[in-house]
Protein backbone atom coordinates (compact mmCIF):
# COMPACT_ATOMS: atom_id res chain seq x y z
CA UNK A 1 0.00 0.00 0.00
CA UNK A 2 2.85 2.33 0.86
CA UNK A 3 6.25 1.97 -0.68
CA UNK A 4 9.15 4.22 0.26
CA UNK A 5 12.47 3.98 -1.50
CA UNK A 6 15.66 5.82 -0.48
CA UNK A 7 13.63 8.75 0.70
CA UNK A 8 15.72 11.77 1.66
CA UNK A 9 14.69 15.22 2.82
CA UNK A 10 17.30 17.90 3.26
CA UNK A 11 16.66 21.28 4.76
CA UNK A 12 19.04 24.19 4.43
CA UNK A 13 21.37 22.99 7.16
CA UNK A 14 20.17 19.59 8.24
CA UNK A 15 19.13 16.30 6.73
CA UNK A 16 15.83 15.43 8.35
CA UNK A 17 15.30 12.12 6.61
CA UNK A 18 18.20 10.14 5.25
CA UNK A 19 17.73 7.34 2.70
CA UNK A 20 14.75 5.66 4.32
CA UNK A 21 13.15 2.65 2.65
CA UNK A 22 10.21 0.63 3.86
CA UNK A 23 6.97 -0.94 2.76
CA UNK A 24 3.61 -1.22 4.39
CA UNK A 25 1.07 -3.82 3.33
CA UNK A 26 -2.65 -3.34 3.07
CA UNK A 27 -4.59 -3.39 6.34
CA UNK A 28 -1.56 -3.17 8.61
CA UNK A 29 -1.07 -0.87 11.58
CA UNK A 30 2.47 0.35 11.57
CA UNK A 31 4.09 2.25 14.41
CA UNK A 32 6.53 4.88 13.39
CA UNK A 33 8.83 5.17 16.32
CA UNK A 34 11.64 7.53 17.15
CA UNK A 35 12.77 10.16 19.60
CA UNK A 36 11.66 13.74 19.08
CA UNK A 37 13.28 15.23 16.01
CA UNK A 38 14.01 11.86 14.44
CA UNK A 39 12.23 12.73 11.21
CA UNK A 40 8.87 11.09 11.83
CA UNK A 41 6.78 14.14 11.02
CA UNK A 42 8.88 14.98 7.98
CA UNK A 43 8.42 11.48 6.57
CA UNK A 44 4.69 11.68 7.15
CA UNK A 45 4.51 15.08 5.53
CA UNK A 46 6.23 13.70 2.47
CA UNK A 47 3.79 10.79 2.31
CA UNK A 48 0.86 13.21 2.49
CA UNK A 49 2.35 15.42 -0.26
CA UNK A 50 2.73 18.35 2.12
CA UNK A 51 6.47 18.39 1.54
CA UNK A 52 8.28 17.18 -1.54
CA UNK A 53 11.20 14.78 -0.99
CA UNK A 54 14.73 15.96 -1.86
CA UNK A 55 15.43 12.60 -3.45
CA UNK A 56 14.05 9.10 -3.49
CA UNK A 57 10.50 8.03 -4.21
CA UNK A 58 7.39 7.31 -2.24
CA UNK A 59 4.19 5.80 -3.56
CA UNK A 60 0.88 5.57 -1.79
CA UNK A 61 -1.84 3.28 -3.14
CA UNK A 62 0.23 3.02 -6.30
CA UNK A 63 0.50 6.77 -6.91
CA UNK A 64 3.75 8.71 -6.73
CA UNK A 65 3.77 11.61 -4.27
CA UNK A 66 5.60 13.91 -6.65
CA UNK A 67 3.99 12.91 -9.93
CA UNK A 68 0.37 12.34 -8.89
CA UNK A 69 -0.16 14.31 -5.68
CA UNK A 70 -3.90 14.79 -6.24
CA UNK A 71 -4.46 11.03 -6.56
CA UNK A 72 -2.34 10.37 -3.47
CA UNK A 73 -4.25 12.96 -1.47
CA UNK A 74 -7.55 11.35 -2.41
CA UNK A 75 -6.44 8.08 -0.84
CA UNK A 76 -4.98 9.54 2.33
CA UNK A 77 -6.48 10.67 5.58
CA UNK A 78 -4.06 12.73 7.62
CA UNK A 79 -4.14 13.84 11.22
CA UNK A 80 -1.26 16.25 11.88
CA UNK A 81 0.25 16.62 15.32
CA UNK A 82 -2.18 19.41 16.19
CA UNK A 83 -5.64 18.69 14.78
CA UNK A 84 -6.20 21.12 11.89
CA UNK A 85 -9.43 22.64 13.13
CA UNK A 86 -10.98 26.07 12.70
CA UNK A 87 -12.04 27.26 16.16
CA UNK A 88 -14.86 29.40 14.78
CA UNK A 89 -16.59 26.47 13.07
CA UNK A 90 -19.08 23.98 14.49
CA UNK A 91 -18.13 20.32 14.49
CA UNK A 92 -20.58 19.18 11.82
CA UNK A 93 -19.98 22.29 9.73
CA UNK A 94 -16.24 21.61 9.85
CA UNK A 95 -16.58 17.93 8.98
CA UNK A 96 -18.86 18.84 6.06
CA UNK A 97 -16.28 21.34 4.84
CA UNK A 98 -13.50 18.73 5.00
CA UNK A 99 -15.76 16.15 3.35
CA UNK A 100 -16.40 18.51 0.46
CA UNK A 101 -12.71 19.27 0.17
CA UNK A 102 -12.10 15.55 -0.17
CA UNK A 103 -14.69 15.31 -2.92
CA UNK A 104 -17.81 14.10 -1.12
CA UNK A 105 -21.22 15.68 -1.67
CA UNK A 106 -24.93 15.29 -1.17
CA UNK A 107 -26.38 12.21 0.51
CA UNK A 108 -23.03 10.46 0.55
CA UNK A 109 -21.53 13.28 2.59
CA UNK A 110 -24.39 13.17 5.10
CA UNK A 111 -24.01 9.42 5.41
CA UNK A 112 -20.28 9.63 6.03
CA UNK A 113 -20.80 12.48 8.48
CA UNK A 114 -23.16 10.39 10.59
CA UNK A 115 -20.84 7.43 10.33
CA UNK A 116 -17.68 9.23 11.50
CA UNK A 117 -19.56 11.02 14.28
CA UNK A 118 -20.68 7.65 15.60
CA UNK A 119 -17.34 6.00 15.09
CA UNK A 120 -15.34 8.71 16.81
CA UNK A 121 -17.95 9.33 19.54
CA UNK A 122 -18.42 13.00 18.74
CA UNK A 123 -22.13 12.96 17.95
CA UNK A 124 -22.87 14.82 21.19
CA UNK A 125 -20.73 17.82 20.20
CA UNK A 126 -21.99 18.12 16.63
CA UNK A 127 -23.32 21.62 17.11
CA UNK A 128 -20.58 22.90 19.41
CA UNK A 129 -17.90 25.34 18.35
CA UNK A 130 -14.60 23.57 17.82
CA UNK A 131 -12.77 26.24 19.78
CA UNK A 132 -14.76 25.32 22.86
CA UNK A 133 -14.07 21.59 22.73
CA UNK A 134 -11.71 19.82 25.10
CA UNK A 135 -8.42 18.45 23.84
CA UNK A 136 -9.77 14.91 23.73
CA UNK A 137 -12.74 15.90 21.62
CA UNK A 138 -10.58 17.95 19.28
CA UNK A 139 -8.35 14.96 18.74
CA UNK A 140 -11.36 12.83 17.93
CA UNK A 141 -12.72 15.45 15.56
CA UNK A 142 -9.25 15.39 13.99
CA UNK A 143 -9.55 11.65 13.53
CA UNK A 144 -13.07 11.99 12.17
CA UNK A 145 -11.81 14.51 9.63
CA UNK A 146 -9.09 12.07 8.57
CA UNK A 147 -11.48 9.18 7.90
CA UNK A 148 -14.46 11.09 6.51
CA UNK A 149 -13.73 10.18 2.89
CA UNK A 150 -12.97 6.56 3.80
CA UNK A 151 -9.34 6.71 2.68
CA UNK A 152 -7.31 3.59 2.04
CA UNK A 153 -4.41 4.96 4.06
CA UNK A 154 -4.51 6.75 7.40
CA UNK A 155 -1.53 8.74 8.56
CA UNK A 156 -1.66 9.82 12.18
CA UNK A 157 1.03 12.01 13.68
CA UNK A 158 1.21 11.40 17.42
CA UNK A 159 -2.53 10.80 17.76
CA UNK A 160 -2.41 10.47 21.55
CA UNK A 161 -0.11 13.38 22.39
CA UNK A 162 -1.49 15.60 25.12
CA UNK A 163 -4.42 13.38 26.07
CA UNK A 164 -5.18 12.04 29.53
CA UNK A 165 -4.74 8.30 30.20
CA UNK A 166 -8.41 7.51 29.70
CA UNK A 167 -8.55 9.39 26.42
CA UNK A 168 -5.33 7.72 25.33
CA UNK A 169 -6.89 4.31 25.82
CA UNK A 170 -10.03 5.33 23.98
CA UNK A 171 -8.04 6.71 21.09
CA UNK A 172 -5.91 3.57 20.89
CA UNK A 173 -9.00 1.39 20.85
CA UNK A 174 -10.48 3.54 18.13
CA UNK A 175 -7.34 3.25 16.04
CA UNK A 176 -7.22 -0.53 16.50
CA UNK A 177 -10.86 -0.56 15.53
CA UNK A 178 -10.18 1.31 12.33
CA UNK A 179 -7.38 -1.02 11.28
CA UNK A 180 -9.67 -3.42 9.51
CA UNK A 181 -10.72 -0.90 6.89
CA UNK A 182 -7.61 1.20 6.57
CA UNK A 183 -3.88 0.86 6.36
CA UNK A 184 -2.58 2.92 9.25
CA UNK A 185 0.74 4.56 9.97
CA UNK A 186 0.96 6.22 13.33
CA UNK A 187 3.94 7.99 14.75
CA UNK A 188 4.74 8.15 18.40
CA UNK A 189 7.55 8.36 20.87
CA UNK A 190 5.47 6.53 23.44
CA UNK A 191 6.57 2.92 23.43
CA UNK A 192 3.70 1.12 25.17
CA UNK A 193 1.50 2.58 22.47
CA UNK A 194 3.35 0.68 19.80
CA UNK A 195 3.36 -2.50 21.85
CA UNK A 196 -0.38 -2.19 22.33
CA UNK A 197 -1.62 -1.01 18.96
CA UNK A 198 0.82 -1.93 16.23
CA UNK A 199 1.75 -5.11 14.48
CA UNK A 200 4.74 -3.67 12.72
CA UNK A 201 7.31 -1.14 13.89
CA UNK A 202 9.55 1.18 11.98
CA UNK A 203 12.19 2.75 14.20
CA UNK A 204 14.05 5.79 12.98
CA UNK A 205 16.64 7.89 14.69
CA UNK A 206 18.30 11.07 13.43
CA UNK A 207 16.66 10.59 10.04
CA UNK A 208 17.99 7.09 9.57
CA UNK A 209 16.09 3.84 9.54
CA UNK A 210 17.23 1.79 12.53
CA UNK A 211 14.92 -1.19 12.36
CA UNK A 212 11.75 -2.35 10.71
CA UNK A 213 10.14 -5.55 11.90
CA UNK A 214 7.17 -6.95 13.74
CA UNK A 215 6.92 -6.05 17.41
CA UNK A 216 7.52 -9.64 18.49
CA UNK A 217 10.55 -10.18 16.30
CA UNK A 218 12.11 -6.97 17.43
CA UNK A 219 11.86 -7.94 21.05
CA UNK A 220 13.35 -11.34 20.35
CA UNK A 221 16.06 -9.91 18.17
CA UNK A 222 17.30 -7.40 20.65
CA UNK A 223 17.25 -9.89 23.45
CA UNK A 224 19.93 -11.98 21.80
CA UNK A 225 20.54 -14.24 24.73
CA UNK A 226 17.63 -15.73 26.62
CA UNK A 227 17.35 -14.71 30.22
CA UNK A 228 15.23 -15.91 33.12
CA UNK A 229 14.54 -14.51 36.53
CA UNK A 230 14.89 -16.90 39.44
CA UNK A 231 13.67 -16.15 42.93
CA UNK A 232 15.27 -18.29 45.59
CA UNK A 233 14.71 -18.48 49.35
CA UNK A 234 16.90 -20.08 51.99
CA UNK A 235 15.36 -22.76 54.24
CA UNK A 236 16.69 -21.68 57.64
CA UNK A 237 16.43 -17.95 57.28
CA UNK A 238 19.80 -17.36 55.69
CA UNK A 239 20.97 -17.29 52.12
CA UNK A 240 24.58 -16.92 51.02
CA UNK A 241 24.46 -14.97 47.80
CA UNK A 242 27.95 -15.87 46.51
CA UNK A 243 27.33 -19.57 47.07
CA UNK A 244 24.03 -19.48 45.17
CA UNK A 245 25.59 -17.48 42.39
CA UNK A 246 28.44 -19.93 42.13
CA UNK A 247 26.06 -22.85 42.06
CA UNK A 248 23.87 -21.31 39.32
CA UNK A 249 26.85 -20.43 37.18
CA UNK A 250 27.81 -24.07 37.09
CA UNK A 251 24.53 -25.20 35.58
CA UNK A 252 25.35 -26.17 32.01
CA UNK A 253 24.36 -23.60 29.37
CA UNK A 254 24.34 -20.61 31.73
CA UNK A 255 26.52 -17.76 30.59
CA UNK A 256 26.04 -15.13 33.27
CA UNK A 257 24.33 -14.75 36.64
CA UNK A 258 23.64 -11.55 38.46
CA UNK A 259 21.82 -10.82 41.67
CA UNK A 260 19.01 -8.36 41.04
CA UNK A 261 17.70 -7.85 44.54
CA UNK A 262 17.82 -9.41 48.00
CA UNK A 263 15.38 -9.21 50.86
CA UNK A 264 16.35 -11.12 54.01
CA UNK A 265 16.68 -14.75 52.98
CA UNK A 266 15.15 -14.23 49.55
CA UNK A 267 16.93 -13.12 46.41
CA UNK A 268 16.17 -12.66 42.73
CA UNK A 269 18.81 -13.63 40.19
CA UNK A 270 18.88 -12.92 36.51
CA UNK A 271 20.31 -15.87 34.67
CA UNK A 272 21.37 -15.47 31.07
CA UNK A 273 21.89 -18.48 28.91
CA UNK A 274 23.12 -19.09 25.41
CA UNK A 275 20.50 -18.53 22.79
CA UNK A 276 18.27 -21.45 21.98
CA UNK A 277 19.11 -23.45 25.11
CA UNK A 278 16.47 -23.99 27.70
CA UNK A 279 18.10 -24.10 31.10
CA UNK A 280 15.04 -23.79 33.27
CA UNK A 281 14.78 -27.49 34.19
CA UNK A 282 18.43 -27.73 35.15
CA UNK A 283 18.21 -24.50 37.09
CA UNK A 284 15.23 -25.70 39.09
CA UNK A 285 16.90 -29.01 39.86
CA UNK A 286 20.11 -27.35 40.94
CA UNK A 287 18.27 -25.03 43.30
CA UNK A 288 16.17 -27.74 44.90
CA UNK A 289 19.09 -30.16 45.21
CA UNK A 290 21.06 -27.52 47.07
CA UNK A 291 18.34 -27.30 49.68
CA UNK A 292 16.86 -23.92 48.74
CA UNK A 293 13.28 -23.08 47.91
CA UNK A 294 12.46 -22.09 44.36
CA UNK A 295 9.82 -19.37 44.68
CA UNK A 296 9.60 -18.19 41.09
CA UNK A 297 11.07 -18.91 37.71
CA UNK A 298 10.06 -16.79 34.73
CA UNK A 299 11.35 -15.49 31.43
CA UNK A 300 12.60 -11.93 31.55
CA UNK A 301 10.93 -10.40 28.52
CA UNK A 302 12.63 -7.33 27.23
CA UNK A 303 10.24 -4.47 26.80
CA UNK A 304 10.19 -2.60 23.55
CA UNK A 305 11.46 0.34 25.49
CA UNK A 306 14.75 -1.40 26.14
CA UNK A 307 14.94 -2.48 22.52
CA UNK A 308 14.29 1.06 21.46
CA UNK A 309 16.94 2.56 23.69
CA UNK A 310 19.38 -0.08 22.62
CA UNK A 311 18.71 0.58 18.96
CA UNK A 312 18.62 4.35 19.04
CA UNK A 313 21.61 4.63 21.32
CA UNK A 314 21.98 6.34 24.62
CA UNK A 315 21.49 9.90 23.43
CA UNK A 316 17.85 9.07 22.89
CA UNK A 317 17.51 7.90 26.45
CA UNK A 318 16.77 11.19 28.08
CA UNK A 319 14.26 12.29 25.49
CA UNK A 320 12.47 8.98 25.33
CA UNK A 321 12.29 8.23 29.00
CA UNK A 322 10.29 11.15 30.26
CA UNK A 323 7.11 10.60 28.25
CA UNK A 324 7.26 6.86 28.87
CA UNK A 325 7.11 7.37 32.60
CA UNK A 326 4.23 9.75 32.34
CA UNK A 327 2.14 7.67 30.01
CA UNK A 328 2.97 4.09 30.88
CA UNK B 1 -14.42 25.57 -9.80
CA UNK B 2 -16.36 23.62 -7.20
CA UNK B 3 -13.33 23.66 -4.95
CA UNK B 4 -12.91 27.42 -5.35
CA UNK B 5 -16.48 27.82 -4.20
CA UNK B 6 -15.97 25.50 -1.20
CA UNK B 7 -12.97 27.51 -0.03
CA UNK B 8 -14.70 30.82 -0.72
CA UNK B 9 -17.78 29.76 1.26
CA UNK B 10 -15.65 28.66 4.17
CA UNK B 11 -13.69 31.94 4.19
CA UNK B 12 -16.87 33.98 4.03
CA UNK B 13 -18.14 31.91 6.93
CA UNK B 14 -15.01 32.77 8.91
CA UNK B 15 -15.44 36.46 8.14
CA UNK B 16 -19.11 36.59 9.01
CA UNK B 17 -19.11 34.25 12.01
CA UNK B 18 -16.39 36.29 13.67
CA UNK B 19 -16.84 40.02 14.28
CA UNK B 20 -14.33 40.85 11.51
CA UNK B 21 -16.87 41.37 8.74
CA UNK B 22 -19.26 43.42 10.91
CA UNK B 23 -16.52 45.63 12.33
CA UNK B 24 -15.15 46.30 8.86
CA UNK B 25 -18.55 46.96 7.29
CA UNK B 26 -19.57 49.30 10.11
CA UNK B 27 -16.27 51.19 10.16
CA UNK B 28 -16.27 51.54 6.40
CA UNK B 29 -19.86 52.69 6.28
CA UNK B 30 -19.16 55.20 9.01
CA UNK B 31 -16.15 56.73 7.28
CA UNK B 32 -17.90 56.65 3.90
CA UNK B 33 -20.94 58.25 5.46
CA UNK B 34 -18.81 60.97 6.97
CA UNK B 35 -17.24 61.78 3.61
CA UNK B 36 -20.64 61.72 1.98
CA UNK B 37 -21.94 64.20 4.53
CA UNK B 38 -18.82 66.36 4.09
CA UNK B 39 -19.04 66.54 0.31
CA UNK B 40 -22.79 67.03 0.44
CA UNK B 41 -22.35 69.98 2.81
CA UNK B 42 -19.74 71.47 0.55
CA UNK B 43 -21.96 70.90 -2.46
CA UNK B 44 -24.86 72.70 -0.78
CA UNK B 45 -22.62 75.49 0.51
CA UNK B 46 -20.97 76.10 -2.85
CA UNK B 47 -24.38 75.98 -4.50
CA UNK B 48 -25.73 78.67 -2.17
CA UNK B 49 -22.66 80.81 -2.65
CA UNK B 50 -22.92 80.65 -6.39
CA UNK B 51 -26.60 81.55 -6.25
CA UNK B 52 -25.77 84.60 -4.12
CA UNK B 53 -23.12 85.67 -6.65
CA UNK B 54 -25.78 85.41 -9.26
CA UNK B 55 -24.21 82.60 -11.28
CA UNK B 56 -26.91 80.35 -12.56
CA UNK B 57 -24.80 77.45 -13.97
CA UNK B 58 -26.39 74.22 -12.94
CA UNK B 59 -24.10 72.29 -10.64
CA UNK B 60 -23.33 68.73 -11.61
CA UNK B 61 -23.88 66.12 -8.88
CA UNK B 62 -21.61 63.64 -10.63
CA UNK B 63 -18.76 66.11 -10.90
CA UNK B 64 -19.10 67.93 -7.61
CA UNK B 65 -20.23 65.19 -5.26
CA UNK B 66 -19.82 61.66 -6.56
CA UNK B 67 -16.41 62.07 -8.16
CA UNK B 68 -14.57 63.41 -5.09
CA UNK B 69 -16.43 60.93 -2.93
CA UNK B 70 -15.29 57.98 -5.02
CA UNK B 71 -11.73 59.32 -5.18
CA UNK B 72 -11.70 59.48 -1.41
CA UNK B 73 -13.08 55.96 -1.21
CA UNK B 74 -10.27 54.82 -3.45
CA UNK B 75 -7.72 56.12 -0.93
CA UNK B 76 -9.78 54.84 1.99
CA UNK B 77 -9.61 51.31 0.65
CA UNK B 78 -5.83 51.42 1.15
CA UNK B 79 -6.51 51.49 4.88
CA UNK B 80 -9.16 48.79 4.92
CA UNK B 81 -7.74 46.19 2.60
CA UNK B 82 -4.86 45.10 4.87
CA UNK B 83 -7.43 44.33 7.55
CA UNK B 84 -9.29 42.03 5.16
CA UNK B 85 -6.30 40.13 3.81
CA UNK B 86 -3.97 39.88 6.78
CA UNK B 87 -5.54 36.71 8.17
CA UNK B 88 -6.07 34.84 4.90
CA UNK B 89 -2.95 32.66 5.02
CA UNK B 90 -1.11 33.89 8.13
CA UNK B 91 -3.82 32.46 10.39
CA UNK B 92 -3.85 29.09 8.63
CA UNK B 93 -0.09 28.91 8.92
CA UNK B 94 -0.15 29.69 12.63
CA UNK B 95 -2.89 27.24 13.59
CA UNK B 96 -1.61 24.51 11.28
CA UNK B 97 -4.83 24.25 9.29
CA UNK B 98 -2.77 24.98 6.18
CA UNK B 99 -1.74 21.31 6.44
CA UNK B 100 -5.35 20.29 5.96
CA UNK B 101 -5.68 22.40 2.82
CA UNK B 102 -2.32 21.31 1.47
CA UNK B 103 -3.04 17.61 1.96
CA UNK B 104 -6.55 17.70 0.51
CA UNK B 105 -7.08 16.77 -3.12
CA UNK B 106 -7.40 20.35 -4.33
CA UNK B 107 -4.96 22.59 -6.16
CA UNK B 108 -3.09 25.48 -4.56
CA UNK B 109 -4.58 27.78 -7.18
CA UNK B 110 -8.11 26.83 -6.11
CA UNK B 111 -7.29 27.65 -2.49
CA UNK B 112 -5.77 30.99 -3.47
CA UNK B 113 -8.57 32.08 -5.78
CA UNK B 114 -11.19 30.95 -3.26
CA UNK B 115 -9.62 33.02 -0.52
CA UNK B 116 -9.11 36.05 -2.72
CA UNK B 117 -12.69 35.81 -3.93
CA UNK B 118 -14.01 35.72 -0.35
CA UNK B 119 -12.00 38.83 0.51
CA UNK B 120 -13.39 40.45 -2.63
CA UNK B 121 -16.97 39.62 -1.68
CA UNK B 122 -16.42 41.10 1.79
CA UNK B 123 -15.10 44.31 0.25
CA UNK B 124 -18.08 44.32 -2.09
CA UNK B 125 -20.38 44.18 0.96
CA UNK B 126 -18.53 47.10 2.51
CA UNK B 127 -18.98 49.17 -0.66
CA UNK B 128 -22.62 48.16 -0.84
CA UNK B 129 -23.43 49.39 2.66
CA UNK B 130 -21.60 52.64 2.04
CA UNK B 131 -23.45 53.09 -1.24
CA UNK B 132 -26.79 53.17 0.61
CA UNK B 133 -25.99 56.85 1.26
CA UNK B 134 -26.19 57.49 -2.46
CA UNK B 135 -29.87 56.57 -2.46
CA UNK B 136 -30.46 60.04 -1.03
CA UNK B 137 -28.75 61.59 -4.02
CA UNK B 138 -31.07 59.73 -6.35
CA UNK B 139 -34.06 60.63 -4.23
CA UNK B 140 -33.41 64.36 -4.16
CA UNK B 141 -31.38 64.85 -7.32
CA UNK B 142 -30.90 63.16 -10.63
CA UNK B 143 -27.26 62.23 -11.14
CA UNK B 144 -26.18 60.16 -14.11
CA UNK B 145 -25.99 56.53 -12.97
CA UNK B 146 -23.59 55.35 -15.67
CA UNK B 147 -20.47 57.21 -14.47
CA UNK B 148 -21.37 56.16 -10.95
CA UNK B 149 -21.45 52.50 -11.98
CA UNK B 150 -18.14 52.87 -13.77
CA UNK B 151 -16.69 54.49 -10.67
CA UNK B 152 -17.75 51.51 -8.60
CA UNK B 153 -16.33 49.15 -11.22
CA UNK B 154 -13.04 51.01 -10.81
CA UNK B 155 -13.20 50.70 -7.04
CA UNK B 156 -13.75 46.96 -7.35
CA UNK B 157 -10.90 46.54 -9.81
CA UNK B 158 -8.59 48.57 -7.61
CA UNK B 159 -9.62 46.57 -4.54
CA UNK B 160 -9.07 43.33 -6.45
CA UNK B 161 -5.52 44.39 -7.19
CA UNK B 162 -4.79 45.45 -3.61
CA UNK B 163 -6.42 42.29 -2.25
CA UNK B 164 -4.19 40.18 -4.49
CA UNK B 165 -1.14 41.97 -3.11
CA UNK B 166 -2.41 41.52 0.44
CA UNK B 167 -3.10 37.83 -0.15
CA UNK B 168 0.45 37.38 -1.35
CA UNK B 169 1.91 39.16 1.68
CA UNK B 170 -0.24 37.03 4.00
CA UNK B 171 1.50 33.88 2.73
CA UNK B 172 4.89 35.23 3.78
CA UNK B 173 4.37 35.14 7.53
CA UNK B 174 2.63 33.31 10.35
CA UNK B 175 1.95 36.59 12.09
CA UNK B 176 -1.23 38.43 11.14
CA UNK B 177 -0.02 41.75 12.52
CA UNK B 178 3.09 41.62 10.38
CA UNK B 179 1.05 40.64 7.33
CA UNK B 180 -1.32 43.54 7.98
CA UNK B 181 1.40 46.10 8.66
CA UNK B 182 3.44 45.17 5.60
CA UNK B 183 0.36 45.19 3.37
CA UNK B 184 -0.56 48.59 4.72
CA UNK B 185 2.95 49.92 4.06
CA UNK B 186 2.87 48.57 0.51
CA UNK B 187 -0.56 50.10 -0.08
CA UNK B 188 0.68 53.48 1.15
CA UNK B 189 3.77 53.32 -1.02
CA UNK B 190 1.63 52.45 -4.04
CA UNK B 191 -0.36 55.60 -3.33
CA UNK B 192 2.38 58.20 -2.65
CA UNK B 193 4.61 56.82 -5.38
CA UNK B 194 2.88 59.16 -7.84
CA UNK B 195 3.55 62.34 -5.90
CA UNK B 196 6.98 63.11 -7.39
CA UNK B 197 5.32 63.37 -10.79
CA UNK B 198 3.65 66.56 -9.64
CA UNK B 199 6.91 68.49 -9.93
CA UNK B 200 9.05 66.14 -11.96
CA UNK B 201 8.46 65.00 -15.52
CA UNK B 202 11.50 62.77 -15.97
CA UNK B 203 10.93 59.21 -17.08
CA UNK B 204 11.49 57.79 -13.59
CA UNK B 205 8.80 59.97 -12.11
CA UNK B 206 6.37 59.04 -14.83
CA UNK B 207 7.17 55.37 -14.35
CA UNK B 208 6.55 55.65 -10.63
CA UNK B 209 3.34 57.49 -11.31
CA UNK B 210 2.24 54.73 -13.65
CA UNK B 211 2.82 52.15 -10.91
CA UNK B 212 0.55 54.01 -8.51
CA UNK B 213 -2.59 52.08 -7.67
CA UNK B 214 -4.58 55.23 -6.93
CA UNK B 215 -3.50 57.09 -10.06
CA UNK B 216 -5.21 54.55 -12.27
CA UNK B 217 -8.50 55.20 -10.55
CA UNK B 218 -8.73 58.76 -11.83
CA UNK B 219 -10.28 57.81 -15.14
CA UNK B 220 -12.86 55.58 -13.45
CA UNK B 221 -13.75 58.41 -11.04
CA UNK B 222 -14.53 60.55 -14.06
CA UNK B 223 -16.83 57.83 -15.32
CA UNK B 224 -14.55 56.75 -18.13
CA UNK B 225 -13.33 53.22 -18.70
CA UNK B 226 -9.77 53.62 -19.86
CA UNK B 227 -8.59 50.24 -21.07
CA UNK B 228 -5.04 51.14 -20.04
CA UNK B 229 -6.11 51.49 -16.41
CA UNK B 230 -8.38 48.45 -16.46
CA UNK B 231 -5.57 46.35 -17.88
CA UNK B 232 -3.26 47.66 -15.17
CA UNK B 233 -5.59 46.50 -12.42
CA UNK B 234 -6.26 43.13 -13.99
CA UNK B 235 -2.52 42.63 -14.50
CA UNK B 236 -1.83 43.41 -10.83
CA UNK B 237 -4.53 40.93 -9.79
CA UNK B 238 -2.94 38.20 -11.88
CA UNK B 239 0.55 39.09 -10.74
CA UNK B 240 -0.44 39.13 -7.07
CA UNK B 241 -2.20 35.76 -7.28
CA UNK B 242 0.66 34.34 -9.32
CA UNK B 243 3.16 35.38 -6.65
CA UNK B 244 0.87 33.90 -4.01
CA UNK B 245 0.97 30.57 -5.81
CA UNK B 246 4.76 30.69 -6.09
CA UNK B 247 5.01 31.61 -2.43
CA UNK B 248 2.87 28.64 -1.41
CA UNK B 249 5.00 26.41 -3.53
CA UNK B 250 8.23 27.68 -2.04
CA UNK B 251 6.70 27.17 1.39
CA UNK B 252 6.68 23.47 0.66
CA UNK B 253 10.18 23.30 -0.70
CA UNK B 254 11.71 25.35 2.08
CA UNK B 255 9.93 24.53 5.30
Amino acid sequence: MIKVQDLTKRYARTTAVDQISFEVDKGQIVGFLGPNGAGKTTTMRILTCFLPPSSGTATVAGFDVLEQPLDVKKHIGYLPETPPIYPEMETSEYLKFVGKLKGLSGAELDKRLDYVCGRCAIADVKTKLLGKLSKGYRQRVGLAQAIIHNPAVLILDEPTAGLDPKQINETRDLIKDLAGDHTIILSTHILPEVEQTCEQVIIINKGKLVATDSVRNLQARARGAESVLVEIAGRNGTLEIPIVQHKLEHVSGVSRVSCKQQVDARAVFEVESEKGRSVRGDLARAVVESGWDLNELRAAAMSLEEVFLQLTGNEAKNEAEAPVEVNA
Amino acid sequence: MRNVWIICRKELGSYFVSPIAYVLVVLFSFVFGFFFWLFLQRFVYVGLEMQMRGQMFPMNLNEELIRPLLSNTSVMSLFFIPMITMRLFAEEKRTGTIELLATSPIRDSEVIIGKWLAAFVLYFCMLLFGALNLLFVFKYGNPDWKPLLIGYLGLLLQAGALLAIGTFISTLTKNQIIAGAVTFAVCLVLWVIEWPSEFETAIWARTLSYMSIVKHFESFAKGVVDSKDAVFYVAVIFLGLFFTARSMESLRWRS
